[in-house]
């Protein structure tokens, strides 16, 4: 199967019920997207498939191809994004192992909604774990990343 | 807190680490004894030209290298601790480099738990800077042929002021090495008007890499040629496989083969658990094989540990008299007839760690050498461990620190990286064991299920005239003794033995407690139990008076005091008690801080809308909390505020502090609404984050405040002694808006309000 993954043409031709996260992980070496529970229940997998938050951990193989994959890489490739920018002001991570899957969401969220609620940012964010207890500065640099849109 | 290590000192370095009970920490390090180049240097510090001492080393380019020997796993210590050296060094923090170090005893205690890294080596690293320092102006002194008081620092440059001459600290690291390291007594540190860095705090080393993908932890380590590991292991604690049929796991695609690992020697330990290894391609083809397997167990002596029955073990136990621990007053003339007498029972479950990365390890095995690179927040204690295991020397295993996915006192046991080891010796290639969600949930070393009993007769006012407390729980040192039942005098001085109350007559015992599963350190560890008991129960007696639960506390501490220990064993986390003593007077300076910024006296609880109080010392930090929550009728809970006083002594990096804090109130947050680990025919019955939640963004502290004190004490423990006090006051304002008593935890289980 042919996809692209961070604006490269990729094949793959192993088990197609393979979920992304290994590909990218293991295969490809793109090791910015975590492993936290296999599952989809904490969101540390989360990349953009198509422009979309996708927890890759669940998505096989198969329902990535012929799909525009983008993982955290790719995000501050030529340049840190507004997103990023506004979680180092707010100095957001601790541990940091969550954050990637945590900025992902965010853009997702911002891109289809520039000015988020507490309450709008709380459900786009609730499936997105943090166990060091970000969670008052995520929302906190989502508003800053926000006050940036136009 | 880590457990005893014997650690037998090199010969060069005898002398220079002072032990305490329990934590070796190098306190104190003669520059003198640690002048030239390390045989093997290991570190870039090591490498420099300029290397005064194992702390540091000065390239000619004027890059500083600063070895971080503790762990990070997200309290920032990977930039507080260097940056106090580069404070006494005058250095300029761009132009400085952080070394992770490997697992060495070189550097004194690695274990990076029990809050103390700062505490324990905050002088040795300003003298390591203060000494790199001084021998850097002596040799511009030299060069310019000047008194060497006649000079003096200026970020990163020995300065002459009379002349005006400057060099910087690259154009003087050749010279600077060839001079004598001066003594301890030589050194003038500076004055703390003085720092630069130390009470400013800088933001982590790592931060732009923590947001773009690039920080590289355990679970993203890589080496040529390796294989990936899933591990099954013995459903109940102590089992053994009596048959194993691996035919349909070699079929999955990826699968190379199968690898049984021993069942551990009691006392586990950190021991690998024992199972059988399925050996792939991939971190997917080891799972996908793995579920293939069939596996009969033997499942031991622990196959009947049911949680259900446990706790009513330990509460009958907590019911009968137990070991005195300590006694005020005349304690056994308790409870005299006339006054009246208040009883509650308290009890918390098990609880997981759950750090985001699961547990993981890459090991090599090559020329009876073994190299593990891990998330650890314990390298010396892996070392031991694969030592052990692998029947080789401790030297000959070299551990390397990641950063670490959290840790929260997990990662201070090493057994998955012995797992890690000796597949790679048994394969003779790298392997990385991977764990899963539920493997974590299932094989942790849990923080001790605990049973508190509580005790008080009250005066016409509603004043304790006699106090008794008793806990029980199965204690951490069961992993290293099979036969211990008791609490030990560190983990009962969390917060139990200190009860820092002034009352006529106080009886605080402990009773025995059977481990049926490995217990551990969890972040604030036995001071969540015993201070969600005193906490409560204060509170429940300060409702039960009339009284103002703020107003209350302060009452029965009493004026400010030291504390006597006299004739009771009370470790003090270690700490000198002259240099850390347990002084009331700090704790209601908290209280009464928290108290003012808080509004409390303004705020009145009615229903649904309620605030809780408690206060707690930990760790050597003294902490007090307001906890404001909204309770809709069907039960349904928020947490609009937080407010937290804290003092810590001198606080280096206050920023990492304040979300030390902020994280502590999160991490308490999943501890009262749903942290509970189950065992039922001995089998664990939690897996991952569905039946083992922690708090997702909805259901934390919308807004937590946090004031650190200034203060000239020295410095204490920030990571953990926010967790405890938030605890015990969460569920007070929870009664406080609803009438409703919270003395099991967690609330999803207590049926409250059902």
């Amino acid at each position: 199967m042919k996809l692209k993954v961070n604006g490269m043409d990729r094949t793959f031709d192993g088990d197609p019920d393979m979920p992304l996260l290994w590909y990218l992980r293991d295969i490809l070496g793109l090791t910015g997207t975590k492993f936290g529970c296999g599952i989809a229940l904490c969101g540390a997998c989360t990349v953009h498939k198509n422009g979309e938050a996708i927890r890759s951990c669940v998505t096989p193989m198969s329902g990535a191809a012929d799909s525009d994959i983008r993982t955290i890489e790719d995000l501050g490739a030529n340049g840190l994004h507004p997103v990023q920018e506004a979680w180092m002001q707010v100095n957001v991570p601790q541990c940091g192992y969550c954050q990637s899957g945590q900025i992902m969401q965010a853009v997702s969220l911002l891109k289809g909604n520039p000015h988020p609620s507490d309450q709008e940012i709380d459900e786009a964010m609730g499936g997105n774990i943090c166990r060091c207890g970000t969670y008052q500065r995520i929302r906190q640099a989502i508003k800053v990343a926000a006050g940036k849109n136009a | 807190m880590s457990p005893i290590e014997n650690v037998s000192r090199r010969r060069f370095l005898q002398g220079i680490f002072g032990a305490g009970a329990l934590v070796l920490a190098a306190r104190y390090l003669p520059p003198m004894l640690m002048h030239g180049h390390a045989k093997d240097g290991q570190t870039d510090a090591d490498r420099a030209t300029f290397h005064p001492n194992l702390f540091v080393g000065i390239q000619p380019d004027g890059t500083v290298y600063i070895v971080a020997h503790r762990s990070e796993m997200g309290t920032t210590i990977r930039t507080s601790l260097p940056l106090v050296l580069a404070d006494e060094l005058d250095a300029d923090w761009k132009r400085v480099k952080i070394d992770q170090a490997i697992g060495d005893k070189r550097y004194g205690d690695q274990n990076t738990d029990g809050s103390h890294s700062i505490r324990s080596f905050f002088d040795t690293l300003r003298q390591c800077g203060a000494a790199a320092r001084l021998m850097l102006i002596q040799a511009a002194a030299e060069q310019w042929n000047v008194a060497v008081t006649e000079c003096s620092t200026e970020m990163h440059t020995v300065v002459h002021k009379t002349s005006g001459r400057r060099l910087g600290y690259g154009e003087l690291a050749s010279a600077a090495a060839r001079l004598p390291v001066p003594k301890a007594e030589q050194l003038k540190l500076k004055e703390p008007s003085e720092w630069r860095y130390i009470g400013k705090g800088m933001t982590s080393v790592d931060l732009e890499d923590l947001c773009t993908g690039r920080a590289m932890y355990g679970m993203d380590a890589r080496s040529d040629g390796m294989v990936y590991a899933s591990i099954e292991h013995p459903p109940v604690f102590g089992g053994k496989i009596m048959t194993l049929d691996d035919q349909e796991a070699l079929k999955v695609a990826g699968v190379h083969q199968t690898v049984r690992i021993d069942p551990f020697k009691p006392p586990c330990a950190f021991q690998p658990l024992g199972g059988v290894a399925v050996i792939a391609d991939n971190t997917w083809s080891a799972f996908q094989g793995r579920k293939k397997l069939k596996v009969t167990w033997d499942n031991g002596s622990n196959e009947s540990y049911d949680s259900v029955e446990y706790k009513k073990e330990l509460r009958e136990t907590a019911h009968k008299p137990g070991k005195l621990i300590r006694s005020v007053g005349d304690s056994n003339q308790e409870f005299p007839a006339g006054n009246p007498v208040v009883e509650a029972d308290y009890y918390v479950p098990l609880l997981a760690h759950t750090s985001m990365e699961p547990m993981v390890a890459l090991a090599e095995f090559k020329d009876g050498k073994l190299t593990a690179w891990a998330p650890t927040q314990n390298p010396q204690g892996a070392q031991a461990t694969i030592a052990s295991e692998l029947g080789i020397p401790v030297e000959d295993v070299i551990c390397h620190v990641t950063l670490l996915g959290g840790g929260f006192g997990r990662k201070s046991k090493p057994d998955y990286i012995a797992e890690a080891a000796v597949l790679s010796k048994k394969l003779g290639r790298p392997v990385k064991v991977v764990w899963t969600r539920e493997d974590d949930v299932k094989f942790d070393y849990y923080n001790a299920v605990a049973a508190m009993y509580m005790k008080a007769a009250v005066d016409q006012k509603g004043k304790p005239t006699a106090w008794l407390q008793r806990s029980v729980f199965p204690p951490i040192t069961s992993i290293f003794d099979v036969n211990a039942v008791y609490g030990d005098p560190p983990h009962l001085a969390q917060g139990w033995t200190d009860l820092p109350y002034d009352l006529p007559s106080i009886r605080i015992e402990n009773g025995p407690a059977q481990a049926h599963v490995r217990i551990g350190w969890l972040r604030s560890v036995a001071n969540i139990y015993h201070a969600f008991a005193i906490q409560c129960f204060t509170d429940e007696l300060a409702h039960r008076a009339n009284r103002d639960p703020v107003e209350y506390m302060l009452d029965l501490i009493g004026p400010p005091r030291t504390l006597d220990f006299t004739n009771v064993e009370y470790p003090n986390y270690a700490a000198d008690y002259k240099t850390y003593p347990w002084e009331t007077g700090r704790l209601r300076n908290v209280i009464e801080i928290v108290a003012d910024k808080s509004g409390w006296s303004k705020k009145k609880s009615k229903k649904g809308h309620g605030f809780g109080f408690a206060a707690h010392r930990s760790f050597l930090t003294y902490v007090a909390t307001v906890v404001e929550v909204e309770v809709s009728n069907d039960g349904e809970i928020r947490i609009p505020r937080v407010d937290t006083a804290v003092d810590a002594g001198l606080v280096v990096n206050p920023e990492a502090t304040r979300a030390q804090f902020e994280g502590a109130a999160v991490f308490g947050t999943s501890i009262v609404r749903s942290g509970e680990i189950t065992a039922k025919n001995g089998v664990i019955q939690q897996s991952n984050f569905n039946d083992y939640p922690v708090a997702r963004i909805n259901e934390v502290p919308d807004q937590t405040n946090v004031y650190i004190t200034e203060s000239s004490a020295p410095p204490a423990g920030v990571g953990e002694p926010g967790v405890p006090p938030f605890v015990a006051a969460f569920c007070n304002a929870i009664f406080a808006a609803t009438g409703k008593r919270v003395r099991d935890l967690p609330l999803s289980s207590n049926n409250l309000f059902a």
